[in-house]
This record gives structure tokens, sequence and C-alpha cells, in this order.
């Protein structure tokens, strides 16, 4: 009888794990590997033409032959659009969130939670094709980098409330009792104690759903419908946007413009990916130091 | 200030199953009564009505009087919220809030209930920490993050937080029973030194501790799987220890069952 000894590993366990680890790292690579492709992809095609002035500068008087012209305009278009969608999506998906965590019991906390699977599951140019219904002609309101931003909070609505509630169900219970037992109401623990334990979670969430919106081109051709020149302001007449004009470039045959339409998508990763940083950072900051 | 408890009568129930029946038990104050008995049999349940943390566990109801001091805690006067402040408790497992700061969590219950002076809320969190038998260690670090004490730190931390809002009675759940023989022996050490100011009550898995620690003991049990428990007995320590007058409290201490 051999005792039972370290290193004393049978070989058809060891052939089992050389097999099964190798497969675990090839399911790896296979799923890295478009990602990265499309990363290479767009920085070698985009930085050539991704300058100051291309930062800068609108499509005004650019024709699709001529070089120059710059993204300047889609750039605003694109930030003031994610801020209203997430103007209005955070704060109301974090409200709903709370209400399926904390209050909801019952019937009405299941009808919540289907509709907003349901809303989950809504096509982007279904979302589009409503605000252009409801707003743009319905009130007469006209294209806007406001209706765009409405369109991308029906998105992102969605993903907030189901980011946020899974954040929220994972603070332990005895944190809440903790509170409750210093009597401490309910609403202040929320505020104080339940929140401040998931923002790490939360941000995540809510980046992930300004990445998802920041990149959506179906509703913004219904919404904000799209121009060459700068228009400051979301409220009042066509705006362009990133997606739309990455859209419009690449549908060229010119290769200036395809250029210019890989130096968009360039800059609309670069954007999301600002905003996630300086997003962690700022949660980063507001929580102690562990050491 | 201590005060005394008088439960009277106090059921409750999980949704349809009644996990206690009838318990009625009165608590002297700067006296330590300890509540011992098998897993399952309500010890836990019973103290949680005794703050109205019962009615925070949806489903659950409770029926009888606990009275402080003479006052209906479940009366129309008090609020759940006001019954809180006023007997703290400490739980099983260490729960200090992650997100804050040793300090922090300290002052948490009277920050969270509005207090915003820091000349009070630095005070309250020196003594609270001496109190709790912490201080020494954690003076020079109030700003690092509780996480970073050590299970039985972070218990007296628990300790500390629930006595910085000057509670009058303070019940403990099991407090010793996440932490190590040394942890455990200092949070007893600290229990001896409160129950001058408070009245306390401890349940506890551990008959040494009881016998160590309390004044007064009460053995709960249950007749079976899906019995409410109730109250078998309860008196002097020393008496319960020796020469108990029920049967089964005497199996029980005796290690026969439980």
């Amino acid at each position: 009888m051999t005792a039972i000894g370290v290193g004393r590993i049978s070989r058809r366990r060891r052939v089992t794990n050389t097999i099964l680890c190798s497969l675990l790292g090839l399911a790896v690579l296979v799923a890295l590997a478009p990602l990265v492709a499309v990363l290479v992809y767009t920085v070698q095609r985009g930085y050539h033409a991704l300058s100051p002035h291309f930062l800068t500068r609108s499509m005004r008087g650019v024709g699709p032959l001529d070089k120059g012209g710059g993204a300047y305009h889609a750039i605003i278009g694109t930030a003031e659009q994610v801020l209203i969608a997430g103007l209005l999506a955070v704060p109301l998906g974090l409200l709903v969130a709370i209400y399926i965590v904390e209050y909801g019991r019952g019937t009405l906390r299941s009808v919540v939670r289907f509709l907003v699977d349901v809303m989950t599951g809504v096509p982007s140019i279904v979302a589009g094709l409503f605000i252009f219904a409801f707003w743009v002609v319905g009130l007469h309101k006209g294209f806007s980098g406001l209706a765009a931003g409405l369109a991308l909070a029906v998105l992102m609505l969605p993903v907030v409330v189901r980011s946020s509630e899974e954040m929220l169900k994972l603070v332990p219970d005895e944190l809440r009792e903790a509170s409750y037992a210093l009597g401490v109401p309910r609403w202040r623990t929320i505020l104080s104690v339940v929140l401040p334990t998931a923002s790490a979670g939360i941000t995540t969430g809510v980046m992930l759903a300004v990445a998802r919106v920041a990149g959506e081109t179906a509703p913004l051709l219904l919404t904000a419908f799209g121009t060459d020149g700068v228009n400051r302001s979301p409220f009042k007449g066509a705006q362009s946007g990133l997606p739309l004009y990455v859209f419009t470039q690449a549908g060229s045959a010119f290769d200036v413009a395809v250029r210019r339409a890989w130096a968009g998508a360039l800059t609309l990763i670069v954007f999301v990916l600002l905003l996630t940083v300086i997003a962690r950072a700022v949660t980063a900051r507001s929580r102690v130091g562990v050491d | 200030m201590a005060k005394r408890i008088e439960a009277g009568g106090v059921t409750a129930w999980f949704g349809s199953f009644k996990a206690i029946d009838d318990i009625g038990l009165t608590i002297e104050p700067k006296q330590i009564t300890a509540l011992i008995g098998p897993s399952g049999c309500g010890k836990s349940t019973f103290i949680r009505t005794l703050n109205r943390m019962h009615e925070v566990v949806p489903g659950a109801r409770m029926e009888g009087k606990v009275l402080l001091d003479g006052e209906d805690i479940y009366g129309p006067e008090f609020s759940a919220t006001d019954v809180r402040r006023t007997i703290g408790m400490v739980f099983q497992r260490p729960n200090p809030f992650p997100t804050m700061s040793i300090r922090d969590n300290v002052a948490a219950g009277l920050r969270l209930n509005g207090v915003r002076r820091k000349a009070e809320l630095d005070d309250a969190v020196e003594r609270s920490l001496r109190l709790a038998a912490l201080w020494d260690e954690v003076s020079h670090r109030l700003g690092r993050a509780a996480a970073s004490l050590s299970g039985g730190q972070q218990q007296r931390l628990c300790i500390a937080r629930a006595i910085a809002v000057e509670p009058d009675v303070l019940l403990m759940d099991e407090p010793c029973s996440a932490l190590d023989p040394v942890s455990t022996l200092t949070i007893e050490d600290l229990m001896s030194d409160l129950k001058d100011q408070y009245t306390i009550v401890v349940v506890t898995h551990n008959m040494q501790q009881a016998a160590r620690v309390s004044d007064v003991t009460a053995f709960f049990t249950i007749a079976g799987a899906d019995e409410p428990g109730r109250l078998v007995e309860v008196g002097a320590t020393s008496k319960i220890f020796t020469k108990p007058d029920d049967e089964r409290t005497e199996a029980y201490i005796t290690g026969r069952f439980g």
C-alpha cells in the first residue's frame, strides 16, 4: 500500500490536465483574437488621419474627395448625446434597481423586472424609431441631439437597471442589519451604506452601458439625423455623432473619406476608454485604502 | 443608563413557521444575561424581538409585549429606529462597513443620525474605542479601512460602533463564535467591563462562556424539528450550571444533548 503522496498523480490525470489546460488556453486565444485584431486594425488605419486638425475641424465645405476635414462636430454631438442619455438613464435606472432590490415585493416587482428584461431585448433601431415617431414627428420637435439622447437613454436604461440590481444584491444583508441596528432609517442606510458599498460595481455597469450606446448608429439616423457642420446646441437642429460620422465616411467610395472613417472609429474607442478610466479613478478615490 | 427589559408572551413567526412561543423573561440592568440552548431554539429570534430587528426580515411578525423600564417598545410613542438607538446590537460575524475608515465606522451611528459637529464625533470615537479596548491598537491609524483589522479587532470595532450611540442595552448575538480563543477572552473581559453601564444580553453556544461571564442564564430548547423554541428555565448562572430545576437543562449543560 503506497501512502497518498504528493507527486504520485496518475498518468491519466496528468494527461487529462494537460489537454484541458491547453483547451482553456486555446479558448482564451480564440476569444481575444478578434478583440485584439479590431483594436490593432483600427489603430493602424486610424492613427494616420488622427491629428489636431482632425479633432478640431468639421466637415463643412469638405467634399468627399478633398483631404482634410475632421470630426469635431461629431465629437461634440456624441459627447452631448451620451451625456443627455446618461443624465436621464443613470438616475432613473439606479432608482429602479433600488426599488427592485430594497423595496419591491410581490407582483409589482416581478412585473417591473419582466419589463426591464423585455427592454433589454429592444433592438436599437426600434428605440430610434420610437423616438422618431413620438418625439421628432409626433410632438413636432424635429431632429436634434436631444432626440438622439432620448433614444440612447431608452437603450441605456435596462442595462443600468440590470447591472445595478446585480451589484446591490451583492451587498451583504449583514451590512444593512448593522446599520438598522444603529437606529439608522432605511433610506439613510441605502444612501450611506448600501450604495457606497456597491459603487465600484455600479460604475462599471454604467460605463458598460455608456460604451454600448456611444457606438449606436441606427437610432442616430432617425433622431440626430447628422450634419457636416458644428451644432453645439443639442436642443435645436440636426447634429452629428461619431458613429454617424464613421457610417457616412465609410460609405464613400474614396480613400480619403474611408481614412477619415477609421480615424473617427479610433476617436470613438478612445472616447469610451477615457470615460472608463475617469470613472474608475473617481470610484477608486472615494474608497478608503486597505493595506 | 442601563435599563430593565421585561418581555412577556413573546411569540414570533417567519411566515407561517412559529419560531418561538410565549417567551416571558425579565432582564435586569447592570448584569449580563446569557441565553443558551441548542441550535434553532430561537435564542437569536428572541433577542431580535427586543430591538425590533425581527421585523426587518420579510414575512416576519411577532406578538407579545416588550417593556423597557416599563415603556412598550412596540407602542405608538416609539418608532423602530428609536428603539434600535436605545437598544444596540452586536452580530455573530463582525460586520464593519467596508467602505468606511475605522473612525467613520465608530461614528457611523451618530453621523447617519444627523450629528455633524466634528469635536463631538471625535470625542465619541475615542470614548467608544477606549471602552471597547481597541483605542491603543488603532489610535494611530483611524483613517485606515476597517477591513484592515483582524477578526477580533473588527468585532471590538463593531462593539465600539454599537456603544457610540450611547444605548441603554447591548444585545450580543453569539459575538465570539467567529473568533479565536484569545480574541474571545478579550471580548469577554470587555463584556464584564461594560456591564457597569449597560444591560447586556448575550446569546452563546459556548457554555463555558455563559458560565464565565454571565450573572443570569436562561435556557431555551425545542421539542422537535418543526416545533417553536421555548424558554425552559432561567436563574442565577451558578444555580443553572450546578443544580438546575429542569432535567432538560441538566441534560444540556452536561452535554447529553444539543
